[in-house]
């Protein structure tokens, strides 16, 4: 009896693969509809604030919660800074950036030993390394140093230009002598008063302040200079000028320049300086006076009393 | 009827907020396609509200800036038969429009041909109240259209006051502030199947949309391929669709009369798949390239290749003539035509002053159906595509597409219908105190 499913008609051979035709079920083509979901999906997404919503707002905040979450461990920031140093100092340390001579000009030999011992960094150093603001600080700090100026030359030369200060006169203070320039600025301090003869010499508490004045007194006492001693402040607000055989002209506090020439023309007139006096005081302007040393007073009184004598014998 | 009224004002003032947001889409539910258009409205036109209406009918305020079509599914006679497919189909359209527009829509306005629209036309007389006419003057001239029996089931689509008279005088379009003592309208009602309305409804609520207005396309199509001295003088319209064909009688700017006819192109495919034996997608592929209505001795040696795989080799090399394929067509074109003749005779269509006949509609490009539609219809006949507007695609100006565009002149500049009036005092009822405050109003 033959069963009721029908025998295959073509058995399946080796080797051959069961091939199933299945038709399409709606004509063979898909449907062209969106559905419920894809299209309320896409009217969202046509709305303008889920669109800028999404576009913007959605990117923005996935990368600032990422940054925030990473940079949250602080070892890992850590790292991040080395990191960042590193790159830092690698760029800084390139052969391009890099200061290898120094030269020092218009210094005296003192003054460049001091501002080569100054540089912060051993050379060569990179152009980063070296704060040229504060070196240059340092350097103008110097008492020797007026003026510097550092440049960084292409091929990693350091120039620094020194203008120094000229020192104008001698202060004597009672630690020791120092020099100062014309404004009175310090330049450097003197152990012997003969290591710079040709300087004048100036003392007293504050003289260094009124350096230019000594100056212009000194310039107006020129002829009488070969007898000068120094000029010696007083008070720290006037000046005396000291002469030899122990004689002192007290100038007055101001004009004291008027009254050295006025000195000067008294000398002239009635040779007036190589009287044997003590004190020649200038202080008042309407009446010079001067105090007699003690021999010469005893003289003057010896002398005015035969006059008086003689006075008296005549009469 | 005033369940109608109050659903029509709502829709009104979903219009007037789609205008406010600028974006409406204009949904052409046909047979055999549904369009989809994507206005954009500018909202800097305060001006031109102020002079009426704007440039160009208000057609420079907006831009189409989306426009889709698809084959149209589960529409028959231009009525919504398959609810789930035509939803399918609405969302295609409305999404490819979206997406050529790059913006979301939400407010649609639609239209259809189907639904059996019938004409009615309404008069109404009423004495004026004051010495002018005046707002509530025409309201109440509008409430005393005594209602036709419109038939269990059936809802007004449109109803358009055509014409105002005050005493002797006639055809006044606005007679607010004439002097008169009796004033009387006319007024045009057009009502269509209310289930198939409420079919629509449903449809595009379940796409997400709200609905912003209701036209057939009978009257939308007239306002797009009538240019302006045919809507003035008198003529019809002829949308020949896929399922459904419809009429529409314009006279004085205002369509006075529509109808249509249940039958449409589809039928020729149907005729021409059944005649030759071949698919229904060969046959409308047939019939668009070769197809015709005035068979010459040329299409008799004219063969048509009439390709097919069912398998047998005799029955898809089969050839026929182009001449066989006129002789298919040409007798379902004229029955169609017969139709919109006898519509039009019911209408009272050759009393009309100019008699102009439009053929527009996707199966108005049959060749040579101007000629045979001068045969049956009258000498006037003419084959109109629809108004050009901005930004419109080249694929969309054909004369399928009269009815879509006619609705972005319906949106842009709607003409008055009688839910655009005030409602008159009297049927506001116990609301006495805004009935005070109307009194007020209206005397100080």
């Amino acid at each position: 009896m033959r069963s009721l499913k029908a025998e295959p008609r073509y058995l399946q051979q080796a080797g051959q693969r069961r091939v199933t035709i299945r038709s399409r079920s709606n004509g063979g083509r898909r449907d062209p509809a969106p559905s419920r979901l894809a299209f309320r999906l896409q009217r969202l997404w046509l709305t303008p604030f889920v669109r800028a919503f999404t576009r913007i707002g959605v990117p923005v905040f996935v990368v600032t919660l990422a940054l925030g979450l990473w940079l949250g461990d602080e070892g890992r920031r850590a790292d991040a800074m080395a990191k960042l140093e590193d790159i830092k100092l690698s760029i800084q340390n390139r052969p391009e950036f890099r200061v290898s001579t120094l030269t020092v000009e218009g210094a005296s030999p003192e003054v460049e030993q001091a501002v080569r011992a100054m540089l912060p960094v051993q050379l060569p150093a990179s152009r980063f390394a070296i704060d040229l603001v504060a070196y240059h600080d340092t350097i103008a700090r110097l008492d020797a140093v007026k003026d510097v100026s550092l440049i960084v030359r292409t091929g990693g030369a350091l120039d620094i230009k020194v203008t120094e200060r000229e020192p104008v006169i001698l202060w004597r203070t009672p630690s020791g002598i120092e020099m100062l320039d014309e404004i009175g600025h310090r330049t450097a301090s003197l152990t012997r008063r003969d290591a710079r003869p040709d300087l004048p010499l100036i003392a007293g508490e504050g003289a260094d302040a009124a350096v230019p004045e000594a100056l212009q007194i000194l310039a107006a006492a020129k002829p009488i200079l070969p007898r000068a001693r120094g000029l010696v402040r007083m008070g720290e607000r006037r000046w005396d000028l000291v002469l030899d055989r122990d004689q002192r002209i007290l100038l007055p506090e101001e004009n004291p320049v008027q009254a050295v020439e006025r000195v000067l023309a008294l000398d002239a007139a009635e040779d007036l300086l190589n009287r044997d006096f003590t004190r020649l005081d200038m202080r008042n302007a309407d009446r010079p006076t001067i105090r007699l040393s003690a021999p010469a007073l005893a003289q003057y009184q010896a002398i005015s009393a035969g006059a008086l004598n003689s006075v008296k014998v005549s009469q | 009827m005033t369940d109608l009224y109050q659903a029509q004002r709502a829709m009104r003032n979903m219009r007037k907020a789609a205008l406010q947001r600028g974006v409406v889409a204009l949904l052409d539910i046909g047979s055999s396609k549904i369009a989809c258009l994507v206005l954009r409205f500018d909202n800097d036109d305060a001006v031109r509200e102020a002079e009426g209406i704007g440039s160009l009918a208000g057609q420079s305020s907006f831009r189409v800036i989306g426009a889709a079509t698809t084959r149209s599914r589960g529409v028959r006679f231009g009525e919504i038969d398959a609810m789930a497919e035509t939803e399918r189909a609405i969302r295609t359209a409305v999404q490819a429009a979206q997406k050529m527009a790059n913006t979301r829509v939400d407010h649609v306005i639609a239209c259809f041909s189907g639904a059996v629209p019938r004409s009615y036309g309404l008069a109404g007389e009423v004495e004026v109240m004051g010495a002018q006419v005046g707002e509530q003057d025409l309201a109440r001239v509008l409430a005393s259209c005594d209602m036709p029996d419109i038939g269990q089931g059936r809802e007004v689509l449109h109803a358009h006051p055509v014409n105002f008279a005050l005493d002797h005088r006639s055809g006044l379009s606005d007679p607010r502030g004439h002097v008169g003592a009796r004033l009387a309208v006319d007024m045009h009602l057009l009502t269509v199947d209310a289930a198939a309305v409420h079919n629509l409804i449903y449809c595009i609520r379940r796409c997400d949309l709200e609905l912003a207005g209701i036209a057939s396309s009978a009257y939308v199509s007239g306002m797009s391929s009538l240019v302006e001295d045919e809507q003035e003088l008198g003529s019809a319209c002829i949308d020949m669709g896929g399922g459904a064909t419809a009429v529409s009688i314009f006279m004085k700017k205002h369509m006075i009369f529509a109808d249509a006819v249940r039958m449409g192109g589809d039928h020729v495919t149907r005729d021409i798949a059944a005649g030759l034996q071949v698919p229904m997608a060969t046959a409308e592929r047939i019939k668009t390239f070769h197809g015709g209505v005035v068979a010459t001795g040329m299409d008799d040696r004219e063969m048509i290749e009439l390709a097919g795989n069912s398998g047998d080799w005799e029955k898809d090399r089969r050839r026929v003539s182009r001449a066989e394929l006129i002789g298919i067509m040409r007798p379902r074109v004229e029955e169609i035509l017969e139709e919109v003749r006898a519509l039009l005779d019911v209408a009272g269509f050759d009393h009309l002053p100019s008699q102009q006949i439009v053929l527009t509609g996707g199966a108005s490009q049959i060749p040579g159906l101007d000629g045979l539609a001068a045969r049956i219809l009258g000498q006037n006949v003419r084959l109109g595509r629809p108004l050009r507007v901005q930004g419109l695609p080249q694929a969309a100006t054909g004369s399928g597409f009269s009815s879509v565009v006619g609705l972005a002149l319906f949106a842009a500049h709607p003409q008055d219908e009688w839910w655009d009036f005030e409602v008159p005092a009297e049927k506001l009822g116990g609301r006495s105190f805004r009935r005070a405050l109307r009194w007020f109003r209206d005397n100080w």
